[in-house]
């Protein structure tokens, strides 16, 4: 079984968050990297579930420039077999995904896994765009994934219940929370992520269908007033007029 | 250039190129400290209070086997016994990153360290073959078994016999506090033959006939390390047991020491940064007054403090592993065999591994104390994590050698340097003698960076030569006796050894990175030197007026002054900025 897995990178949860260029890039000095955890902690790990019970092999990509390399060498670590980057800054969705279509086209995987979001932008969009672009069955937020011959069986949450899709491969599949757990990279498994081939592939496509206009963050917190419980006229005027929220 | 000797820094000046700073770790590096903090994160931390409890002992043997698997027991551990045959420094930064796993920090590090080492370094290739690849593994377990109710410090004072019988030896003896006692499958245990004067060791199979161990000892800290008397009644063992020659366990005992000591530095770093991050997350989140506690100056003193410190500590720790490092490499590439050259080459820097067990062991108790204090009424409970730091911390001045021990080592160890000849300390401390003699120096300015901090550097390094070189020449062999003398110069000592490292590394870092963005560090840097100054002085003074007289001593004291004369600094400001990071990355990011 050939399994690809869409690896992204995502600032650290505890980085402080901010702008450059007039509040249209994101500013990444001194922010610390880390694997996509949606792409790390369910795809790839469920990716290598997979290949430990069927056999095959699974590869990673990326789409990004040379500063991606660390955090595909950890997915190396935690057990992919092999790395493609393609050589170019990912600027939105649809870029990302052509890119990756194109890699897809000219290779052949029956199973393509990506993180349900990126936890950056949490666009939730480069799994189905690959999926239309390539022009096979999708499914989006899996919570569990099993395959049985030619046939992917996906279980997702849906409000109050759960959902169970049955898809013929190669399909293309987003990875939420619970269809596998973190596994640490071992020190085998760093020292093999040294020799394993990450090849770098020349970026194909210049398209763009968004541009990032601003970022704004979200307002800082607001100072806390207290209310005596006796005084509701007040509180009740304070959330009408203050807070706007009644 | 040729490679610094140990003890040399006294008397050489160092570039900021010659050192390894952190910041020059290369990827995998840092992913190997990240799968061990991600270990103690995701295992270990949500156990602690469980491990404390002591309720289930199986825990603490169940995660050391799943450091096992993961490798983390086997980094230093060459491939051909089944492990990753990582480098010195990689196994330091190891230590670090598992360093802040409390009484799971004690376990995993007595068991890779003290209860493996022995047998990688002394044992024969058959004792090699049958434990290595086990306990690198972790399907054994291994403890030290050393002190004795009667020999601590004066470990060569111990009673416990072993006796060749026919092809086995009879052991017979009490030991106590041994780390990992409750759960170890295999003891070194040092003990004398017949009536030899110094020990010798043995390795013993847990399940021995007439091996028995106490009870759990209840402590004040690493509750839930374990910690046992062990017994030996008639013991008997194969006679190849017997772990390298006869009387060479105590001198065994001191070189596994030797890297204890420095692994431990280690240790009590990654801890130090755990705790400035709790602390700094609890006087962020503390509000008093309607503003977090972090906005006011006290905390914020402590906060910068706190950081500067640990920062110095990880700028000499490293500093000295990167020499260790070089130092084996070199004696392995002469064709040493990899654990002799290990050994060796920790051996050469002993005094500055002991230095830095004392320093480590101390900033971390300044850090956790400080990290209760910020935490006020909630850093006393019992619920928090800090109040665990610091009952935890306490043990690192004590084992290992305690710090008093350790001073004494780092003097004794420099001079003994110096009278086999391998420091020419006497012709510095002779030039520093005719500088006291002529008019001060006031030097012309050439405004490089760190410019007068380095002044200073070189002023701390001959004030030790100073007081150092006059003590030994009054007292002579009293010196050794003189204990008060000797813990002054040791401070000295550190303070010249960790200020130079500090203000190196950040010199470095900014030779590379460039100045823009570098206040925090300059910051630590320059504070750091500046306090210095005002201890060795105290340092200086205290040793010179307990032993020296006249107008020698009027001399003397007004070189320790001139030695540590410093400028004007706004420490205030300098540690509300280094504070301030701390508070905007709410972590130690630094």
């Amino acid at each position: 079984m050939n399994i690809l897995v869409c690896i992204s990178k995502a600032p650290d949860t505890t980085s402080k968050i901010t702008f450059k260029d007039g509040d249209t890039k994101f500013n990444e000095d001194g922010v610390q990297f880390i694997v996509n955890p949606y792409d790390e902690w369910y795809a790839l790990v469920r990716a290598l579930e997979l290949k430990e019970a069927n056999g095959g092999k699974v590869t990673i990509i990326s789409v990004g420039t040379a500063d991606y390399e660390p955090i595909m060498r950890k997915a190396l670590a935690i057990g992919a077999d092999e790395a493609f980057r393609v050589d170019s800054e990912a600027s939105d969705a649809y870029q990302v995904a052509a890119e990756i279509a194109n890699y897809i086209s000219s290779n052949s995987f029956d199973l393509v896994l990506t993180g349900k979001e990126t936890i950056n932008y949490n666009g939730s969009q480069v799994g189905g765009m690959i999926a239309a672009i390539i022009d096979s069955p999708y499914a989006s937020h899996a919570t569990k994934l099993e395959v049985n011959g030619s046939t992917a069986m996906v279980e997702r949450d849906k409000q109050g219940g759960v959902e169970v899709l049955e898809l013929t491969l190669p399909a293309v599949i987003s990875a939420a929370k619970g269809m596998a757990e973190q596994r640490i990279p071992n020190m085998r498994g760093i020292m093999a992520a040294r020799s394993k081939p990450l090849t770098v592939v020349p970026a194909s496509v210049t398209e763009t269908l968004t541009e990032t206009i601003k970022f704004s963050l979200p307002p800082a917190k607001g100072d806390v007033k207290l209310v005596d419980p006796e005084n509701m006229t007040e509180l009740i005027n304070l959330l009408h007029n203050e807070a706007k929220a009644i | 250039m040729t490679a610094i000797k140990g003890g040399e820094f006294l008397i050489r000046q160092t570039k900021p190129e010659e050192i390894f700073i952190p910041e020059e770790w290369s990827e995998e590096e840092k992913m190997i400290a990240q799968t061990c903090r991600e270990f103690i994160a995701q295992e270990v931390f949500p156990m602690v209070d469980k491990i404390d409890s002591m309720e289930d002992p199986s825990i603490m043997p169940t995660l050391l086997k799943k450091a096992g698997e993961l490798g983390i027991l086997s980094i230093s551990i060459p491939t051909e016994y089944g492990g990753m045959g990582m480098d010195f420094k990689t196994s330091m930064l190891a230590a670090e990153a598992v360093g802040g796993g409390h009484s799971f920090s004690v376990a995993i590090s007595a068991h890779s360290g003290i209860g493996t080492l022995p047998i990688l370094y002394y044992g024969s290739e058959e004792q090699k073959q049958k434990y290595i690849p086990k306990l690198a593994s972790g399907e054994w377990l291994g403890c030290y078994c050393l002190t004795e109710p009667s020999a601590g410090s004066d470990a060569n004072s111990g009673k416990t016999k072993a006796v060749l019988e026919g092809d086995q030896w009879n052991l017979n003896g009490q030991k106590m506090w041994i780390t990992n006692g409750g759960f170890a499958d295999v003891f070194t245990v040092f003990a004398k033959i017949d009536n030899d004067e110094t020990l010798s060791s043995f390795i013993v199979d847990k399940g021995s006939d007439g091996l028995t161990l106490n009870p759990e000892e209840k402590k004040m800290g690493i509750k839930g390390s374990s910690t046992r008397q062990v017994f030996f009644n008639d013991v008997k063992i194969p006679k190849n047991n017997q772990l390298s020659d006869r009387e060479n366990g105590f001198k065994i005992a001191l070189n596994i020491l030797n890297v204890g000591r420095i692994k431990l530095a280690a240790a009590t770093l990654g801890a130090s940064k755990d705790v400035v991050t709790l602390s700094v997350n609890y006087a962020n989140e503390r509000q008093q007054f309607g503003r977090p506690i972090s906005k006011y100056g006290a905390i914020r003193y402590k906060l910068g403090e706190m950081a500067m410190r640990t920062y110095a500590l990880e700028s000499a720790v490293y500093r000295i592993s990167q020499n260790i490092q070089d130092r084996i490499e070199g004696l392995a590439s002469e064709g040493m065999e990899k654990g002799k050259a290990t050994l060796k080459g920790i051996e050469e820097y002993a005094a500055e591994c002991a230095m830095m067990k004392v320093y480590g062991s101390e900033v971390l108790d300044y850090v956790t104390d400080e990290g209760v204090q910020i935490h006020g009424g909630m850093g006393y409970s019992a619920e928090t994590i800090v109040e665990k730091a610091y009952r935890d911390s306490r043990i690192n001045r004590i084992f290992e050698g305690t710090n008093e021990i350790n001073r004494m080592l780092t003097v004794d160890m420099i001079l003994k340097k110096a009278m086999k000849g391998e420091l020419d300390l006497m012709a510095a401390a002779k030039s520093i003698q005719d500088e006291l003699l002529s008019i001060p120096d006031f030097g012309d300015s050439d405004g490089g960076l760190f410019e007068e901090e380095y002044k200073l550097i070189e002023g701390f390094k001959k004030a030790v030569l100073m007081v150092a070189g006059s003590a030994a020449q009054k007292l002579m062999m009293e010196l050794s006796k003189e204990q008060e003398i000797l813990m002054n110069i040791a401070d000295m000592a550190i303070d010249a050894y960790v200020a130079e490292s500090i203000a190196l590394r950040v010199h470095k870092r900014i030779n590379t990175m460039g100045e823009s963005g570098q206040e925090v560090y300059k910051a630590m840097a320059e504070l750091f030197v500046h306090d210095a100054a005002e201890r060795v002085h105290h340092n200086a003074k205290d040793a010179l007026m307990s032993f020296g007289e006249g107008d020698e001593l009027r001399m003397m004291l007004m070189g320790a002054k001139r030695f540590t004369k410093t400028g004007t600094k706004n420490v205030k400001v300098l540690r509300r900025t280094i504070a301030q990071k701390l508070i905007d990355d709410n972590a130690y990011k630094i």
